[in-house]
């Protein structure tokens, strides 16, 4: 045991004080906070600097009416097409609508003309405008008095509370649940193929300069494998704490600066973009509440387990292939099996688990042990029933022992083998001899 | 010390030892003699615990070998290897602290080393930076930090250039007069002559000789004497094929059954006997002569 620490403390520190690992820890998390403040920068630039476009309008029907927003501003008058698309190559205007007679029933022939191409938000909002005006038009028409239609309109907010099994209600909502399951997920994802990297390497390294024939003459080799697995697992634990504190300060901070020098109102629409720009003010404390509902212990418990588990899994088999080969480049041949089931369970988050987290794809990914850490990630902040969640630790639990007793089996073997290529079958025998 | 009784081991089909017997004495050096793929690499790994075998019995010190005699055992195997970004001093901490040593027993012993070994300026170096010689010497003290009472090299003194040889060759005759039994495997005979107390050949998977090197060297005596002979009073039998220089007549003669005595009468009545030396055979003759013989088999 007292040696299996020694292997750990070597590993753990002489990964955490090269300078590359400090590096790539420090500067990532600025990247997150950088890339943001910079895209708020350019907005408020953008809209700070931005001219006035001025639309003509032709209407023939004398029937709609645009209203000007801070952006564009749109000119009624009775020009003839050809004047009006003088006008826009001129320059003296930024675009041309031109609405022909059009018959209510069916419109068509409503054209828009434009130095440059149209963006989106322009094209969506002369199409809702128009479209609102024409329906509005003949439901009049039809007998129906527009008063009492705006009346009649209300805005329907469904909000979702899921019942948990105690009884109690919390309030949910789906995008949240999507972020935390896509953030969690593609982050144990991607901790298990850097990190099962650096043990390979790292066995790749002690076999091929042959420090491990003095080792494993002073402990066992399941010792050296364990020790060199959990104390890599140790630097990912530490970078990601790392991280997380970092991310955090960091985007309080610049949001914060961000804050002050704009109204709060004008920063969220800005950060969160233009989804937000049409909900009430009343959508923020949802989000909140949402938040609150979520049981962050059993969130976070969760996530260190499956990223635990993940990753002591496939870190097992990272390790048996690193003793079966003499260099990274010969490694290929066997990454397959090891690289398909995690890219099955990082496509199925996206195509199944976050889509339908309660289907029955989604059920058996978060159940089946290569698969579990990734997609049970996608389903947990949903809600997992309590025997599912059970279920899916205990067989992942089984899993990463079974996978390590595999590949303890082919390391003590394969770390003594050199000179000859092994293939499926070699290792086959080794797994079942004794030796 | 070490006492193996009936080893067998066998990687599939192929035999890598068979029966084999070795009893190895306290403080003394053994060597262990046998061409490459004989079977000492194998019979070193399962001593050091590394592998398994497959039947028979092995006691070090009079008890069965268990990992506890890990950290009795110092082991230097021929392929050897440091982590190349390892500062020396951390390396060979880490080798002794797995021999079981205490933070503090290694540190005082790692000093110790470097200064006796006027590696002193080394400390702080990563191995990368270090000569193949350099990196050697801190190989072998790494090895022999936990002051082991078993001590087994593997080809110890390849790579090493002459001086350093000798360094590390009076480190190993040091250890010997602590009390610490070197086993020594390597096809370097001069090194075995001039080291060791004792040897075993092992030769396609078997124990085919052992013994004290007089023990080994008496058993492949030729029975060939060294004759010089001056003033001749009967001419030599051309059959001898004497080669005269300055008055002095050169031979060999071997016993034919005769006893040496015998022979010397013999010789007598020829001239007057300046030289009668019995001819020894060297390490290197017996090893090849061995190997030879066995391959004919």
């Amino acid at each position: 045991m007292n040696k299996i620490w020694l292997v750990i403390q070597r590993e753990y520190l002489s990964r955490v004080k090269k300078k590359s690992f400090l590096l790539a820890t420090l500067l990532t998390p600025l990247i997150f906070p950088a890339i943001m403040a910079i895209f708020i920068w350019i907005a408020v630039e953008e809209k700070e600097n931005q001219a006035l476009r001025i639309i003509e309008v032709v209407d023939e029907n004398d029937l709609f009416f645009l209203e000007s927003s801070e952006q564009y501003a749109f000119s009624f008058s009775s020009r003839s097409v050809d004047e009006a698309k003088d006008m826009v190559k001129n320059g003296d205007r930024y675009g041309f609508l031109y609405i022909p007679k059009i018959n209510l029933e069916k419109p068509e022939g409503i054209t828009y003309y434009g130095e440059e191409n149209p963006n989106m938000n322009l094209i969506s909002y002369l199409r809702s405008s128009l479209k609102k005006k024409i329906e509005d038009q003949r439901l009049f028409e039809s007998g129906i008095d527009p008063e009492i239609l705006s009346q009649i309109r209300t805005s329907v907010d469904v909000k979702a509370i899921t019942l948990d099994e105690g009884g109690g209600e919390r309030v949910s909502d789906a995008t949240v649940n999507y972020a935390i399951g896509f953030i969690a997920g593609i982050l144990i994802y991607m901790f298990i193929f850097i990190y099962g990297n650096q043990i390979m390497q790292g066995v790749i390294e002690e076999k091929s300069s042959r420090i491990v024939e003095i080792l494993v003459s002073s402990l066992r080799p399941f010792q050296l494998m364990m020790g060199k697995i959990v104390g890599i697992a140790g630097v990912g634990l530490t970078q990601l704490l790392i991280w997380i504190v970092l991310i955090g300060t960091l985007t309080t901070l610049v949001t914060g600066i961000l804050g002050m020098q704009m109204p709060q109102q004008q920063a969220m629409e800005l950060a969160q973009g233009e989804m937000t720009q049409a909900v009430p003010d009343t959508e923020m404390g949802e989000i909140l509440a949402v938040i609150n509902g979520i049981d962050f212990v059993t969130l976070v418990a969760s996530f260190v387990f499956y990223f635990l588990g993940g990753y002591l899994l496939y870190g097992a088999l990272f390790a048996g292939i690193g003793s079966a080969v003499e260099a990274p480049s010969d490694a290929q041949q066997f990454m397959l099996p090891v690289t398909i089931p995690l890219i099955v369970a990082y496509m199925g988050l996206f195509v199944f688990v976050l889509q339908d987290p309660n289907s029955t794809t989604s059920f058996w990914l978060s159940i089946i042990p290569f698969t579990s850490p990734i997609a049970m990630m996608g389903r947990i902040s949903y809600g997992v029933p309590f025997w599912e969640l059970g279920l899916s630790m205990g067989l992942l639990v089984l899993g990463f022992l079974g996978t390590t007793w595999l590949a303890a089996k082919i390391y003590r073997i394969g770390i003594l083998m050199h000179g000859t290529k092994p293939s499926y079958k070699t290792l086959w025998r080794w797994i079942k001899s004794s030796y | 010390m070490l006492e193996i009784e009936k080893l067998n081991k066998s990687y599939g089909p192929n035999r890598a030892l068979t029966d084999v017997d070795l009893f190895v004495p306290k403080g003394v050096i053994f060597g262990l003699l046998g061409p490459n793929g004989a079977g000492k690499s194998t019979l070193i790994r399962i001593i050091n615990q590394i592998i398994d075998a497959d039947s028979g019995s092995i006691q070090i010190e009079g008890r069965k070998l268990s990992p506890s005699h890990i950290s009795k055992i110092g082991y230097l195997p021929e392929e050897r290897g440091l982590y190349k970004k390892m500062k020396v001093w951390d390396q060979m901490l880490y080798f002794a602290r797995l021999k079981g040593l205490s933070q503090m027993e290694a540190k005082k012993r790692i000093s110790h080393w470097l200064e006796k070994m006027d590696m002193g300026s080394w400390r702080e170096k990563k191995v990368e930076d270090l000569s193949k010689g350099m990196a050697q010497k801190v190989q072998f003290i790494s090895t022999i930090l936990h002051e082991p009472a078993l001590l087994i090299l593997d080809e110890p003194f390849s790579g090493f250039d002459p001086v350093n040889a000798e360094i590390i060759k009076d480190q190993i005759l040091e250890l010997k007069q602590k009390g610490i039994t070197v086993i020594l495997s390597t096809h370097r005979m001069e090194s075995v002559e001039l080291l060791c107390d004792q040897v075993a050949m092992i030769n396609k998977s078997r124990k085919i000789l052992d013994g004290s090197i007089r023990e080994v060297k008496n058993s492949y005596r030729p029975d060939i004497f060294h004759v010089s002979l001056e003033k001749i009073q009967s001419p030599l039998p051309a059959s001898w094929e004497a080669v005269e220089e300055e008055g002095q007549w050169h031979f060999s003669k071997a016993l034919d059954g005769k006893t040496p005595n015998e022979l010397l009468a013999e010789l007598m009545n020829y001239g007057q006997i300046s030289r009668f030396q019995e001819q020894v055979p060297s390490m290197e003759e017996i090893f090849i002569h061995q190997v030879k013989s066995s391959a004919h088999e």
